[in-house]
């Protein structure tokens, strides 16, 4: 296992690479590495970059490994793309965009089904964040679809959060208001050389203002950028607001440590300890084969899934009912 | 419930063949099928698509051809997988590929070769034979 630790500090490619496929796989033995692997974490800045299927985050992605590169960064990408809930299979085809950095040694590039598991993904894309920051990368770019919970996490879980929208999405704007918008940190209007940009524009900066009590206490006010990610345009004033989004973390909330702040460290451990809750006993009432009886019972009419909750869970976590 | 080996493919386009509609199709027929496919794109040199492979854990690569280049092609990607200690991973083709050549490549280390008329069925039940998950 040292031996494999020793590989994933030197960079070793094919080493990080199945080591993030033992952890997407759920193997059990990978455990052990991430601990040993943990203390060669929070070195890395990480970046998310999040938005609605199509509004172009693989292609500014993309480009922002080209401009990373070119300051002299090293850059690790996660691309997260959604599995179908009907055959269990994904195509991942974020890479698509990406495929011209991948004879650079300094990048490295992996694309990720979301799965099913049950909060899983942030995770599992936690656990990967960390390999690659143990690798010794720079900065790592996680890429997501900003859908559901488990994404929103994910995106609480990075530096700095950038959501991507395109002009004339106004329903889109509101779609992604309750959940996401709050953690972004920047937000980019892609395609702006199309028509609807400025009310798009409009549109954001009226929403980012009314928390504007927040800013004037010194709150991070997120900006508003435009870019055109495939003409490679506007991405490296982006770059830039990237840094002051990282200078204010520095200031404010101690930088690249403020992923171990109390509330990301707090937030971070009610997950790990869900996750593995839910593995174990669903592990146990599985293998006991009293979760299929269990099944068996509802479907027949014999049991109503409330008892059949409370008769399993209590015992699997060494309780005997609701009251142990 | 979790501990689960997924099969993991990549679908490649290798060369400057312009023609994916039969790597699309395959690839969405490898994903009804369960399997995770990273799909990388068209006119990619062997070089890239083995980097990709070995970045991206795979256990198989499929590649498609369908403009004559395939011999050296996929050759190509047989024997640098191999150099970078990842000849596990199973390589297959597809494309307008005659038997002479299929021969050949097959000789080289190509798994296996589907030529028009093979059905979508019958390459997802040759991956599901052939193809373990992480060896």
């Amino acid at each position: 296992m040292s031996d494999l630790v020793e590989k994933v500090t030197n960079g070793d490619v094919r080493a990080v690479a199945r080591l993030i496929r033992d952890v997407d796989d759920g193997m059990p033995e990978v455990r052990d590495v991430l601990k040993a692997l943990y203390p060669h974490t929070g070195r890395a800045y990480i970046i998310g970059i999040t938005g609605a299927p199509g509004v172009g985050k693989s292609t500014l992605v993309d480009q922002m490994v080209a401009h990373l590169r070119k300051r002299g960064k090293t850059v690790g990408v996660l691309a997260v793309d959604p599995t179908s809930p009907f055959s269990g299979g994904a195509i991942l085809g974020d890479r698509v965009r990406m495929q011209r950095h991948s004879l650079d040694p300094e990048v490295f590039i992996r694309s990720l089904a979301t799965r099913g598991h049950f909060g899983g993904l942030t995770q599992s894309t936690r656990s990967a964040i960390d390999i690659l920051d143990a690798m010794g990368k720079d900065v790592i770019l996680v890429e997501t679809v900003g859908v559901g919970q488990d994404e929103v996490d994910v995106m609480r879980n990075v530096h700095t959060t950038v959501i991507v929208v395109i002009p004339g999405m106004g329903d889109d704007i509101q779609a992604i208001k309750a959940g996401i918008l709050e953690v972004g940190d920047i937000f980019l209007i892609n395609k702006s050389d199309r028509e609807g940009t400025d009310k798009t524009l409009r549109d954001l900066r009226l929403m980012i203002e009314m928390d504007q009590g927040k800013f004037d206490r010194g709150l991070w006010k997120p900006p508003i950028l435009k870019v055109q990610a495939v003409f490679d345009k506007g991405v490296d004033d982006f770059l830039d607001a990237v840094d002051r989004h990282a200078q204010h973390l520095e200031q404010t909330a101690g930088g690249l440590k403020s992923r171990r702040s109390p509330d990301r460290v707090r937030q971070e451990m009610v997950d790990m300890i869900k996750t593995r809750l839910i593995e174990e006993v669903l592990d146990k009432l599985t293998e006991s084969g009293d979760f299929d009886r269990a099944v068996n019972a509802i479907v027949k009419g014999d049991l109503d899934p409330y008892s059949a909750c409370e008769n399993l869970v209590f015992p699997a976590l060494g309780g005997t009912s609701a009251e142990g | 419930m979790k501990r689960e080996r997924k099969i993991r493919v990549m679908v490649a386009k290798p060369g400057l063949d312009g023609h994916d509609r039969g790597a699309r199709i395959i690839a969405r027929a490898y994903r009804d099928a369960g399997f995770e496919v990273v799909y990388t794109g068209l006119h990619q040199t062997p070089e890239e698509i083995v980097e990709a492979a070995i970045q991206e854990d795979v256990d198989m690569v499929g590649l498609s051809s369908l403009a004559g280049a395939h011999k050296y092609l996929f050759q190509a990607v047989v024997d640098l997988l191999r150099e970078k200690d990842s000849g596990d991973i199973v390589v297959c083709g597809g494309g307008i590929i005659p038997d002479d050549d299929i021969k050949m490549l097959k000789a080289a280390g190509v798994k296996e070769i589907f030529t028009p008329g093979t059905t979508l069925d019958e390459i997802v039940k040759w991956v599901r034979e052939n193809v373990t998950p992480r060896r």
